[in-house]
């Protein structure tokens, strides 16, 4: 007894192409998918219009480099939330990641990479063997290194705020190629990557499967434990590589305040970029805009002499609304 | 859809409404692209105990959800005692008089027995806090009265599943129910649990509470139904005594079938002749058991035939082919595909071995909807049709484009969502996808079923084409016509048991009517226990 | 309105998904189940009073009645807030802006206590508790997963409380000899009033959860949220309701943290949700609804209180081993918790 199906008419073969401008603008599908672009869009304009010095290479550069970081934890975020997870640990991988660099700098600035990244892998492992293997909720799941996390990151850093001197991994927060600052160039990179990954290879088309109908990839054979995993991994990964990156800007390791609310950010930035909280799909693009549009957002409440505090509420405001949006149209 | 109709029934004239309790009149309910329940009109008398029987889809669950609440009718109205109601939630269906007990016992598992019997009116004493003392002694008593001796402290779960179904009956009882609906309530029940249940009812007649007994059980229903509703496709097809009707009428009535009617050849798309098939068995399953769902089933599968799995709801049919495919955990049995044995059962494996399940539950196992037509029909098939784990768009096309014009799926572009399609595209995608695969072994669960007369010929013919070209294809439907006309020999299942096998002239309507009603008591080893979703 | 939409119901009562029907065991219960059922409910006690019992013989200035008050004052601020995440979890919710409500509700109550007492008290009660009941009525009604929801209030309570402070640069004061400072600072024996209010609270807490049918319906929403629909419970109301309990009572902590701190310290709280969490679930509830207790939660507030304060007694460690001790026993519990569920299923 599974269904109630008798006979459905034959002709709900047309899907909704021909609907006019004017319904689309009723539909909330097509804000979850596009709204987050005409946002964006309209801050520039708001800014070009009434913002002194806003459309400025100079401040683009600002906006774009500060974005970074959390456009790459972003990017690992819609990963797992596209196969109806969440991953709460980022900010304490990004810690942790931060934690690492200034001790194993020593051996260089390659051993010391390794060493982080590997660090945000093997917390990804875990998150995703708890998911996957254990079969723990998602939020359950990454909880515990989210509370353990950072304070494993400061015992290691001694709960100290260390200096960071190697030149090599300096010139990784500051320098820059054909005037875009590496860290830009790098976001840029790994979210490209990461649309590729999605779009055409086999391992992200299981990943928007097994979020999109998890019982329907298992019955077809997909991996699915293996899959789940390597989303955690490859989240974890990405967070180390944020906080290394943040750490090389910020010239020191901090891993008690470095990415503190940063699964905030990237969930928002995930969410405002049209990626539906319940799987089934993974908005690169949109959300490489999300966490535009949030950093826009901030510089121009800056701008304009709106403090900190406004600019909070407003980001909470916007992620209830996206959510909202989103919520409309489970069907399911 | 099958054209004939059963002998027409009028409806019960609402003329003896002294007794009646519950009336639904004219009641419809369409969701979505599917009408469930197109003007059904039954009532319910005090102290009887009324059967209410169909097939998949024939709209029984609707109609209970409509009667306790869950859902508003589109049409029509309920009325108790003669007065019209409106139930606009469960809760106030229940203050109505109106309990239910499911097929899956719908209470609070971690909650002891007293609390879950209790919850939402616990008995309070004089500093309005709960008086637990009080609440355990009249659980106690309670349940005592259905002959069951448990401690109210304990929490459910620890309990066995007839118990549980106990305590679920209790609740229902004790909230001064004029009507208790019971959904399969032995569904998950032993031998001796069934009887005390069967106490319990008795003793409901004898209260004057009408019960609606809705079951699959045929000797379930003959023992104590004093009348039977038939529905079917949403209609309401016939109510009358029981004893009035036959177990072969009551079967037929159910699957759409009427035995004065001459049977006639044609109706379904297959091919009249038979198909040739192969010597040795492509894929032969031996002693598949599965707690409480399957019981020692063994088939073999001929390259180039149509082996149809017949049984009524519930009979364990799906379950078999789950267990073919791999998709459901067994205790014993073994697969052989090809003369080898499998060693792991997954569905990967079974894949990589040609096994492939087109599943009963196009919506929740099938389709993944957010994506498109072409990754859908790719969705298996991905690690073949790709280099390097990057897959290759011109592989992909060039496969979909073959399969879209070869099953002649429509849709407005391969990169169309699935969840947008028609039911019948849905299932030609779902179809393409294991095709491309190029199994040995194909099962289809019920193909056409909730698909459009067109399609519903096309997977028909398709079937037919694919046992020629040499495919072994495993067919279950509760389409009556297309098991038979499609199948060039049927197993039929009961109770999770092989229960008769026909082949050649025996593969005709009567005989397997005469089957699936089967007067003889069931087999000794069936244990009578949970048919419900392996998960 | 009905909360069953027949788009998202299931269309037949035997959805696959109704978690009711478990093939329970036999009709007795087996010793591997009890052994399981004790020690989830009395686990953290046990390791509690070990780790107590170890330390006082081996820090002889653990086992000091000045560190007892110590330790349970600085408990007590948490015990209030876990003891409204308990009730948030054992609905199978989880509140995560207690601890900006938490911050926010010390601010506004160091703001408003130059007004008197019970401006003090009532204005973080009114807004701490319109933020509960906007979590929940987002959850409830909105159909939004508590997580996020729960997430976008923790920014917007921070905010708030940066707002009203100059972006942080203000720190309200609580005037001196107050009333209101009184309730912070004042004790019984030594005892700060915090430690008394939380201890009646978590009896009156205790109370309404098993013995009251608000405290039944908290149990039967987390425990399947369905078979409490289908059994005519308010599933929407209680969640209502327990979102703005949870509100009011971090609200209150607040309160009392800053009447005890003399002022509004904007600093505080963060983080505090996952310490709350996290004695929630090491004290036996899980984390999925619809089994706890809040003696539980008790003994696991003042398991992470005593850690905290073994960590400080022994000096050479930095204080962050916190977090790693609550990270590691978070994990222990929630996996344990896993597998016994699994066991008490299939035996």
């Amino acid at each position: 007894m599974t269904q109630t199906a008798v006979a459905p008419p034959a002709k709900s073969d047309k899907p909704h192409e021909s609907a006019s401008p004017l319904a689309r603008l009723r539909d909330p599908a097509w804000y979850q998918r596009y709204g987050v672009y005409v946002a964006v869009a309209v801050v520039l304009l708001f800014n070009a219009l009434f913002t002194d010095h806003f459309m400025t290479a100079d401040n683009f550069r600002t906006q774009l480099v500060q974005v970074a970081p959390i456009v790459i934890v972003a990017l690992g975020m819609a990963l797992v939330i596209g196969t109806e997870g969440v991953d709460l640990s980022v900010g304490s991988t990004m810690a942790l990641a931060a934690a690492f660099l200034p001790l194993y700098l020593g051996y260089g600035l390659v051993p010391a990479l390794v060493v982080s990244l590997l660090a945000g892998a093997v917390v990804g492992a875990v998150n995703g063997a708890l998911v996957s293997l254990v079969g723990l909720q998602p939020i359950v799941a990454t909880l515990a290194l989210f509370v353990g996390g950072r304070g494993l990151a400061l015992v290691m850093a001694d709960g100290q705020l260390k200096q960071i001197v190697n030149p090599d991994l300096l010139s990784l927060g500051t320098g820059s190629f054909l005037g875009i600052p590496l860290v830009v160039l790098i976001a840029g990179v790994l979210a490209v990557a990461v649309a590729f990954l999605v779009q055409r290879t086999t391992f992200g088309r299981q990943v928007v499967a097994i979020g999109g109908n998890r019982s329907a990839a298992a019955l077809a054979g997909l991996p699915v434990k293996r899959v789940l995993i390597g989303v955690y991994v490859l989240c974890g990964v990405l967070a180390a590589l944020a906080g290394i990156l943040a750490t090389a800007r910020l010239t020191a390791s901090d891993p008690s305040s470095l990415g503190t609310l940063m699964e905030l950010s990237a969930i928002t930035a995930v969410v405002v970029g049209g990626t539906p909280l319940n799987g089934g799909s993974v908005r690169v693009l949109g959300t490489v805009a999300g966490a535009l549009l949030m950093q826009l957002l901030r510089a121009t409440l800056v701008k304009h002499d709106l403090p900190d505090s406004t600019a909070q509420i407003a980001q909470a405001a916007i992620i209830i609304a996206a959510v909202y949006v989103a919520r409309e149209r489970r069907s399911r | 859809m099958a054209p004939p109709e059963a002998v027409p029934q009028v409806p019960e004239a609402a003329g003896d409404t002294a007794a009646t309790v519950l009336e639904a009149r004219s009641v419809s309910k369409r969701f979505p692209g599917v009408v469930a329940l197109d003007d059904v009109t039954f009532s319910l008398r005090a102290g009887e105990t009324h059967a209410l029987v169909g097939e998949n889809g024939a709209g029984k669950s609707t109609l209970i959800k409509v009667l306790t609440g869950v859902y508003r009718p589109d049409g029509g109205e309920l009325r108790m005692t003669g007065e019209p109601v409106r139930f606009s939630r469960p809760f106030e269906a229940q203050q109505a008089g109106i309990s239910t007990i499911y097929q899956e016992v719908n209470l609070v598992p971690l909650m002891s027995v007293a609390r879950n019997i209790f919850l939402g009116r616990e008995p309070r004493n004089r500093f309005g806090l709960i008086d637990f003392a009080r609440m355990h002694r009249e659980t106690g008593d309670l349940l005592d009265g259905f002959g069951v001796r448990v401690d109210p402290r304990r929490p459910l779960h620890t309990l066995g599943v007839g118990t549980q179904q106990m305590v679920a009956l209790a609740r229902a009882v004790s909230v001064n129910a004029q009507v208790v609906i019971m959904d399969e309530p032995t569904s998950s029940l032993e031998p001796r649990e069934v009887e005390t249940l069967f106490r319990v009812i008795e003793r409901l007649r004898g209260q004057g509470i009408a019960v609606l007994y809705v079951s699959h059980r045929m000797d379930e229903l003959y023992r104590i139904c004093d009348r039977v509703t038939v529905l079917r496709d949403g209609r309401h097809i016939h109510t009358g005594d029981l004893a009035d009707l036959d177990r072969m009428q009551l079967v037929s009535m159910m699957l759409g079938r009427d035995l004065s009617e001459v049977r006639r050849s044609g109706v379904t798309s297959f091919a009249a002749e038979g198909h040739e098939a192969a010597r040795t068995p492509v894929l032969t399953a031996t002693g598949l058991s599965s707690r409480l769902q399957l019981h020692d089933i063994s088939v073999s599968l001929y390259a180039g035939e149509v082996l149809g799995l017949g049984g009524l709801l519930g009979s364990g049919r799906s379950e078999t082919a789950k267990a073919l495919s791999g998709a459901l955990p067994l205790d014993k049995g073994e697969l052989t595909v090809d003369g080898t044995t499998l060693k792991r059962l997954t569905p990967a494996a079974a894949i990589r071995a040609g096994i492939s399940l087109l599943p009963e539950d196009r919506k929740a196992e099938g389709i993944v909807p957010g994506l498109s037509v072409r990754e859908n029909i790719v969705l298996a098939a991905m690690p073949r049709l790709s280099r390097a784990g990057v897959v290759s768009r011109a592989k992909q096309d060039r496969i979909v484009d073959i399969f879209m014009k070869r099953l002649r799926i429509k849709a407005s572009s391969p990169e169309q969502k699935v969840g947008e399609l028609s039911g019948g595209n849905q299932q030609k995608v779902l179809l393409a996808r294991w095709l491309c695969l190029e199994p040995k072994v194909l099962l289809l669960d019920e193909p056409t079923r909730g698909i459009d007369v067109g399609a519903k010929a096309e997977v028909q013919s398709l079937i037919d084409d694919l046992a020629r070209e040499g495919l072994a294809v495993l067919l279950i439907s509760s389409d009556i016509e297309e098991l038979i006309e499609g199948a060039d020999r049927i197993v039929v299942l009961r109770g999770g048991a092989v229960a008769g096998e026909l082949s050649g002239d025996d593969v005709a309507e009567d005989r397997l009517l005469e089957v699936l009603a089967d007067h003889a008591p069931q087999p000794a080893d069936r244990d009578p226990a949970a048919q419900e979703d392996p998960r | 309105m009905n909360e069953t939409k027949p788009a998202t119901a299931a269309p037949a009562p035997a959805a696959p998904k109704a978690p009711a029907a478990r093939p329970a065991a036999g009709p007795e219960q087996t010793g591997r189940q009890r052994a399981a059922e004790l020690l989830q409910r009395q686990g953290v006690l046990a390791v509690l009073l070990t780790v107590v019992i170890a330390a006082s013989f081996i820090y002889p200035t653990f086992a000091s009645l000045d560190n007892a008050r110590g330790v349970t004052i600085q408990a007590s601020f948490l015990a209030v807030v876990a003891l409204g995440m308990t009730m948030v979890i054992i609905t199978g919710g989880i509140d995560l802006s207690v601890g900006s409500v938490f911050a926010l509700g010390g601010v506004l109550a160091a703001w408003a206590s130059q007004y008197g007492f019970l401006a003090a008290l009532l204005l973080p009660l009114v807004v701490c508790g319109g933020i509960g009941l906007l979590n929940g009525f987002l959850i409830a009604r909105g159909n939004m997963a508590p997580f996020i929801v729960t997430l976008a209030t923790l920014l917007g309570a921070r905010g708030l409380l940066l707002a009203l402070t100059d972006e942080g640069a203000t720190t309200y004061l609580v005037p001196k000899d107050s009333a209101f400072g009184e309730l912070g600072q004042g004790s019984v024996w030594g005892f700060g009033y915090p430690i008394i209010i939380a201890l009646v609270l978590f009896g009156a807490g205790g109370l309404v959860l098993q013995r009251t049918s608000f405290g039944q319906s908290l149990f039967a929403v987390g425990g399947s949220s369905d078979a409490a629909t289908l059994m005519g419970l308010p599933v929407a109301r209680t969640k209502i309701l327990v979102y703005t309990l949870s509100g009011l009572l971090a609200g209150l902590a607040g309160a009392l943290n800053a009447a005890r701190l003399s002022s509004g310290v904007t600093i505080v709280g963060v983080g505090m949700e996952l310490d709350a969490i996290s004695a929630v679930v090491i004290g036996g509830t899980l984390l999925i609804g619809g089994a706890g207790s809040i003696s539980g939660t008790l003994w696991g507030v003042l398991l992470l209180a005593v850690i905290q304060n073994l960590i400080n007694q022994i000096g050479s460690l930095n204080s962050s081993y916190q977090s790693v001790v609550s990270g590691g026993f978070l994990i222990v519990v929630v996996v344990a918790q896993r597998y016994l569920a699994r066991s008490r299923r299939s035996t």
